[in-house]
């Protein structure tokens, strides 16, 4: 009985740590981000919150809008 | 193929697309699905300044060897594209598959700047005559 309450215990924080895993690869995926591509090969990826990336996700969103309107 | 030809192709084989505008470097609209060409001409000018911008963010590299970028938002994706003196923007909705994205980008540009072959100039014809070479006295 008493096993069996730990092995129910142990499944229910697993799941718990799997499910917030899968949130947080989810939520870093949906970040804003802005990823750059170079002739030599090279790419460099601004995450939401660096200056460059706040510079140049207000211009994105105006092309998005500029596409919708 | 000429660029609209090249925006219709990309319509069709990328549902992902939401919008696309193909430019010459300076801004000039070569062609753009959208139906309005005020707003095609809009989407130009708020990519390029995009495109000026993102080539401000490296010092240490030419300012045009920026050759692609994604900027992702919440509402949806910008896509750039530079090949030469041509740009291709393209807007999608969030989380597009990239790579994909990318791919059909960089046919539909190639597609615009594969022009048809031109006529050969007509050589100019002969001169008749030839004009009369100078006859200098060399020495004294």
């Amino acid at each position: 009985m008493r096993g069996r309450s730990l092995l129910n215990g142990l499944l229910l924080v697993a799941g718990s740590a799997s499910g917030a895993l899968l949130l947080r690869r989810r939520a870093a995926r949906r970040r804003e981000r802005v990823d750059l591509y170079f002739d030599d090969g090279s790419m460099m990826s601004l995450t939401e919150g660096s200056p460059d990336a706040e510079q140049l996700l207000p211009l994105a969103r105006r092309v998005l809008e500029a596409a919708r309107a | 193929m000429d660029a609209k030809q090249a925006l219709n192709d990309l319509r069709e084989i990328s549902s992902q697309i939401g919008a696309a505008v193909l430019m010459e470097s300076d801004g000039a609209v070569l062609g753009s699905t959208l139906a309005d060409g005020s707003r095609a001409e809009a989407l130009a000018a708020a990519a390029r300044e995009l495109l000026a911008a993102a080539d401000r963010t490296r010092r240490d590299v030419a300012p045009d060897a920026l050759t692609q970028l994604e900027v992702a938002t919440l509402e949806g994706s910008v896509f750039v594209v530079r090949d030469g003196k041509r740009v291709l923007a393209a807007t999608t909705s969030p989380e597009p598959t990239v790579g994909l994205v990318f791919y059909d980008l960089k046919s539909c540009l190639r597609n615009a700047q594969s022009e048809p072959p031109k006529p050969k100039p007509r050589r100019a014809s002969k001169p008749k005559s030839k004009p009369p070479k100078e006859t200098g006295d060399a020495g004294p």
